[in-house]
């Protein structure tokens, strides 16, 4: 091979490679960028299930009688935080549209003082976007003494956009420790 | 061949000319004094040398995940906790993937371009052979760490190759953070490779070589090549993400802080779908060359195949959810998923029915090469067919998470990806060594190695469907017969591999029947221009190539 040759594949090296380590950085942005994307396209569709995390405002809409939905609330505590959380009334059956008050009582059945979170989730996901919270207990952490119980309410309303394919929707509540997050001795 | 076109010029054309004393020895080159000494292999920068170290580095690795998959084989021998410690078995059944598809399948296939890219397509060497040095270098760095994790407190990994959020960040052993820079080293490893291989292959084609004249092996290694850039920052973003949750404080993956685990499987698969036909993909080329050569015949559709490895590749970024159907995605998605990853099986289809095509009306001999094709081309379609299954998703809510999910990767694994690379080895080792591989040994290995693997992991298919899940150390009774057979199945494959390992030892101390320069009767292609063995620099004159009369797509 030439000299000149030479020189010219060795150009064409430096183009592919300039043109793959490109591609390459196209993807890292991609992957950081999936994150936000991700999180963008659940709160568009709801499908992870998570609802607004700040209380959102009374849809003025009609209540619609001609249906009712069932709801269920769920609770379960995660590992390492000593509380329980259970609901008044497990069920209710609401029409669409209608702002219901659902109560919830707390317990920290330890001996310290802890923080908690509860984080919650609603399936089926489809649903998740149209459970609307005007006020929960789970936009912001709980402190609870050694011992104490708390009533907290939860204002809710169902939107009545809901898909009428949906007849049911579970309200999952999972309890957190929060004393790490708070810089307090778990 | 078309009467007017020139014959081949006398074979000595093709050899290096610094091999021969020539005059491009004097020419600057940096290749031209090859390292000696104790650091020879340390410094090498030759790809026949580099392709080498890949290629035992991952029989090596072949070794290492065979041991711990017999653990694994040897505890489900019977019902009960048998020899091992559920922790230990779970570390066993981490270890034997991680291994596996990092460790042994992706460097064997890295290991076989850097020997055959640059003969095929007649370059002198990779285009970047120091970069090309350290991307094989990283690897025993990455899977000593990985491997070190065993001995560590809390032991190694044991949340599953997939290393599924928070089991791998929450509830993980604190060794996992050896384990996610081993994931980082070993991804630059590829990433790394898989640019010097898009710049051989773009750039360092002999003259008059088109890209659809180029060799299948070169094209399926083009294709992967971009997979592998594409989804290997999504890989290392996870695993930097899993770095930053357990050792940071944010909640990427934790739904305590906001986070969400189902994200890790999304982003997981996003890599992790891709990486699967980075693994098969290069096997296909391997398939679509030794076929050809033992049938005496053109491979049938040249031109479908590279649309349909191309097709399977960009259909490999939409199909990813199939993992997840029963995580809790919408209809919609369910349908989407499932529609998508049934379309595969068409370019897949159009590949075997070209292998078949080419079969047909060939004159067929039955070299080892040929055995190990044609066993690769029957499993890798039942390890289609059951991917098929697994596709349909109301019928993978029952499959998920069970031994028919074992059975179907490991028969596009096993049967399917090793298969090919052995086949691969068997064709090419007249190549690399001068000598012929053993018959009696290979013939041995071969049947051992079909009757070994398929009674390991056909029986997998009845334990699956009737319900017996994945990673679980103990079993119910009525699993027991199955589990007996594939644990037989496994300890006769895993001691039959010994049989390969003597057959490369003694091609490497050139026991055995010399090889001419075209070994095989009907095979075409640059490479069989070169001598047997290789000399160490090859076509440092880019060979003579007339796509009319020697590329694969003529008509």
């Amino acid at each position: 091979m030439s000299a000149n040759s030479r020189q010219e594949v060795q150009r064409g090296i430096a183009r592919t490679v300039r043109r793959s380590l490109l591609l390459l950085l196209a993807m890292v942005g991609f992957t950081l960028a999936l994150i936000p994307l991700y999180d963008v396209f659940c709160e568009v569709t709801g499908l992870n299930g998570k609802t607004a995390a700040q209380a959102q405002v009374i849809s003025g809409e009609q209540i619609d009688t001609s249906r009712s939905i069932e709801v269920q609330f769920i609770t379960r505590t995660h590992a390492g935080l000593p509380w329980a959380l259970a609901a008044e009334n497990t069920s209710m059956r609401v029409h669409p549209g209608e702002v219901v008050r659902a109560d919830f009582e707390f317990v920290n059945l330890g001996q310290e003082a802890h923080w908690g979170k509860a984080v919650p989730s609603v399936s089926p996901s489809e649903g998740a976007r149209y459970f609307r919270k005007m006020e929960c207990f789970c936009f912001r952490e709980q402190r609870l003494e050694a011992g104490e119980r708390s009533q907290m309410p939860l204002v809710f309303q169902v939107d009545p956009d809901l898909p009428r394919e949906v007849k049911q929707l579970t309200l999952a509540y999972t309890l957190y420790s929060h004393d790490q997050a708070l810089g307090e001795k778990p | 061949m078309s009467s007017t076109l020139p014959p081949h010029s006398d074979k000595q054309q093709a050899l290096s000319d610094s091999a021969a004393g020539g005059a491009a020895a004097s020419a600057a080159d940096h290749h031209q004094s090859a390292p000696s000494g104790p650091l020879r292999w340390l410094l090498t920068t030759n790809h026949k040398e580099i392709g080498s170290l890949y290629l035992l580095f991952s029989l090596l690795m072949f070794f290492i995940g065979g041991v711990l998959a017999l653990v694994v084989r040897a505890e489900l021998f019977q019902p009960g906790l048998m020899f091992v410690q559920p922790e230990f078995f779970n570390q066993m059944t981490t270890m034997h993937g991680l291994i596996m598809v990092f460790g042994a399948i992706m460097p064997a296939f890295v290991g076989l371009a850097n020997w055959m890219l640059p003969l095929q397509i007649g370059a002198p060497d990779m285009a970047l052979p120091r970069l090309n040095n350290f991307s094989f270098w990283l690897l025993p760095v990455a899977f000593t760490l990985l491997l070190s994790t065993l001995f560590m407190e809390g032991g190694g990994p044991n949340f599953g190759w997939t290393f599924y959020a928070p089991l791998s960040t929450t509830y993980a052993p604190p060794s996992t953070s050896f384990f996610i820079l081993a994931m980082h080293l070993a991804g630059i490893s590829s990433i790394l490779g898989a640019i010097n291989i898009i710049a051989t292959i773009l750039n360092l084609r002999t003259p008059g070589m088109r890209l659809m004249d180029m060799p299948l092996f070169v094209w399926t290694w083009l294709i992967t090549a971009f997979l592998l850039i594409a989804v290997m920052p999504v890989l290392a973003g996870v695993v930097t993400m899993m770095l930053l949750d357990i050792n940071f404080g944010t909640s990427f993956f934790d739904a305590a802080g906001g986070g969400d685990p189902v994200l890790f499987q999304h982003l997981f698969w996003f890599f992790g779908h891709p990486e699967v036909y980075i693994m098969i993909l290069p096997a296909f080329g391997i398939i679509s060359a030794i076929v050809p050569t033992f049938a005496r015949k053109r491979l049938f559709g040249y031109a479908s195949m590279v649309y349909a490895t191309a097709s399977i590749a960009l259909l490999s970024f939409v199909v990813w959810a199939h993992h997840m159907f029963t995580v809790g995605l919408p209809l919609v998605a369910e349908l989407f998923f499932m529609y998508t990853t049934m379309l595969i099986a068409v370019p897949t289809g159009v590949k075997v029915f070209n292998w078949m095509a080419t079969l047909f009306r060939g004159s067929i001999s039955f070299e080892l090469p040929m055995l190990f094709a044609l066993a690769f081309i029957v499993q890798f379609t039942i390890g289609g067919l059951s991917g098929v299954m697994l596709a349909i998703s109301p019928a993978d809510f029952q499959y998920h998470d069970t031994y028919f999910v074992v059975a179907h990767f490991h028969y596009v694994l096993v049967p399917g990806a090793v298969f090919a690379i052995l086949a691969a080895a068997y064709y090419w080792l007249p190549k690399w060594t001068g000598v012929y591989p053993s018959e009696k040994l290979g013939q041995a290995h071969f049947w051992l190695s079909v009757i070994g693997v398929n009674l390991t992991f056909f029986p997998m298919h009845f334990s699956g469907l009737a319900g017996m899940p994945r990673r679980i150390p103990d079993y119910a009774l009525q699993f027991a017969d199955f589990n007996l057979l594939s644990s037989i199945g496994g300890f006769l494959f895993g001691t039959s591999q010994l049989l390969f390992l003597a057959v490369v030892i003694l091609c490497m101390r050139k026991k055995g029947k010399k090889a001419p320069a075209n070994p095989w009767e009907g095979a075409e292609g640059l490479e069989w221009q070169l001598p047997s063995p290789a000399p160490l620099h090859t076509f440092d004159t880019p060979p003579e190539f007339i796509p009319e009369r020697d590329s694969p797509s003529r008509s």
